[in-house]
């Protein structure tokens, strides 16, 4: 058994609401709250404000910790960062100018109220997204995916990763502890060969894991293959519906509108 | 007097003496396979005029070197591979419009239970061969219950396969193909990797099963014990095929083909 099993599970094991929620609403609310952050129009502060009530609310009720989601959060905030060069594209009131070789960049009011919405926006997409991993197990969201009709193939891809990131990752540590065993040094300073050449090691060893990926896909192929597999991935739907995941979901579409009615005023 | 290992002739009257005694005639076998030849693509030829007779109920081991083609005989039984010969499983011609019904009917066990077990949760993993057998909802679940309950890992169900330890992940694997109620299980290699209170309950569990079994392996101590019925193979024949009591004790015979005496 791996050492790291459970570095790369988000989930958090609990009994809440939330989590007995049904696993398809959780998913469907979830993208809601994503497609109304984006909805929402620059500079609405308030309904930001809300939305983010709303998650840590939902956070105290799946008892994950008030602060679960936001500490998470942050892995996510380098990529918002991409939007930075809208605070120099949009026209409106210079606030600062920078010097860029050949080039004059000016930071506009409009240009820094759009970029901290949209990092805004997909800060508070995430940590949406961080309390459905939280609060749901992976195989059951790979459930409701495929009952929400996503591409049989795209789930059968995500849920293999999902089996097969622990395996790859033990393999890859494998590696990387049979080369610590052999990286020895005779004497004090730098050891280990040149930088070109543990580059090399290095590209090996990727290629080795690759290899050994793609051999390993082979023999699950033939497992598969022998129990039947004739190219339909089949499975059970565990799940129901009940009254109270239809009264989550309603519930959920009229906070969001409230939010966009918000956000306009 | 035990079999030499003199090649195909001798092996075909030995199957036949072993007939005689240990199976019943008026049965169909679980198991021929007809004078079965396989190269692999590069021209590495991995089985060479492999005849081989498994009756009803019969414990069987297939044992030798690696390389010795143990492995490529077993991807033949459910026509994963498919070589020259012939092949039936409990009467059913391995052909390719047979193949559903003959994946089946053989329980192929792979070595390493992190490629056998390639769904998120056991119940998947567990209910994918009956699900892609065409059987209904309850009785899917059903024999889910009940494979697992064979093996002994009832309250497994919802857990993920990653979080096993190497021995759970092993009865899993045979719930797996047990789910799918096999004429005979084929097992590569089950006990290898195994920390000795893993293999003992494993053997326990194989000798408790009532399967026509065949189990490729170098764990001669497990052979002694478990598997009346030895089959040797190297270099792609099988070289002796006879009860294990007699085949254990010819030592030339063993050291003949890089086995050990246990």
């Amino acid at each position: 058994m791996s050492i790291h099993v459970n570095a790369f599970d988000r989930f958090r094991a609990g009994e809440s609401l939330i989590h007995r929620l049904d696993p398809r609403i959780k998913v469907v609310v979830t993208v809601l709250f994503i497609v109304s952050n984006v909805l929402l129009p620059d500079g609405a502060w308030l309904a930001f404000a809300l939305a983010w009530g709303v998650i840590l609310l939902t956070g105290v009720v799946a008892d994950v910790g008030v602060g679960y989601t936001f500490k998470r959060s942050f892995v996510a905030l380098p990529f918002a960062l991409a939007a930075v060069t809208a605070i120099f594209a949009i026209p409106g009131r210079p606030l600062a100018s920078v010097h860029l070789g050949p080039w004059d960049l000016v930071a506009t009011d409009a240009g820094l109220i759009r970029f901290v919405s949209i990092v805004i926006r997909s800060w508070l997409s995430v940590q949406m997204a961080i309390l459905l991993t939280a609060t749901t197990q992976f195989p059951d969201l790979m459930h409701a995916l495929r009952h929400l009709r996503m591409p049989r193939l795209l789930v059968a891809i995500v849920s293999f990763m999902y089996r097969y990131l622990f395996v790859l990752s033990d393999e890859a540590m494998r590696l990387l502890r049979a080369r610590e065993a052999r990286s020895a040094r005779l004497t004090e300073g730098d050891g280990g060969g040149s930088i070109l050449w543990r580059a090399k090691i290095a590209g090996n060893m990727a290629g080795q894991l690759f290899l050994r990926s793609y051999e390993r896909s082979d023999r699950i192929y033939n497992a598969m293959l022998a129990r039947g597999y004739t190219g339909q991935h089949l499975t059970l739907n565990p799940h129901e519906m009940r009254n109270c995941d239809w009264l989550i979901g309603a519930l959920a579409v009229m906070l969001t509108v409230f939010l966009q009615v918000v956000g306009r005023l | 007097m035990p079999v030499t290992h003199e090649r195909a002739v001798d092996v075909g009257s030995k199957r036949t003496v072993f007939s005689r005694n240990g199976g019943d005639p008026g049965r169909v076998p679980a198991l021929l396979v007809e004078s079965l030849e396989f190269a692999y693509p590069d021209g590495h030829v991995a089985l060479r005029e492999v005849s081989l007779e498994i009756h009803q109920g019969e414990k069987v081991a297939l044992v030798g070197p690696n390389g010795a083609g143990k492995s490529t005989l077993m991807l033949h039984l459910n026509g994963i591979l498919s070589g020259e010969g012939e092949i039936e499983v409990a009467g059913l011609r391995v052909t390719e419009p047979n193949l559903p019904a003959i994946r089946a009917k053989v329980g192929l066990v792979f070595q390493n239970p992190d490629d056998q077990l390639f769904s998120p949760t056991v119940f998947e993993d567990v209910a994918f061969g009956p699900l892609h057998m065409g059987l209904s909802e309850d009785e899917v679940r059903d024999r889910v219950d009940w494979a697992l309950a064979q093996v002994g890992m009832s309250d497994y169900a919802d857990r993920l396969s990653h979080h096993l330890s190497a021995g759970e992940k092993k009865r899993i694997s045979i719930a797996t193909v047990l789910s799918m109620g096999p004429e005979i299980l084929v097992l590569d290699e089950p006990s290898a990797g195994l920390d000795p209170r893993a293999r003992r309950n494993l053997i326990t569990l194989l000798s408790e099963l009532p399967h026509t079994t065949l189990v490729s392996t170098h764990d001669m101590l497990m052979v002694r014990e478990l598997l009346p019925r030895m089959v040797i193979m190297d270099e792609a024949r099988i070289v002796a095929d006879g009860r294990t009591k007699e085949l254990m004790d010819d030592v030339a015979l063993l050291e003949a083909h890089g086995l050990e005496h246990p």
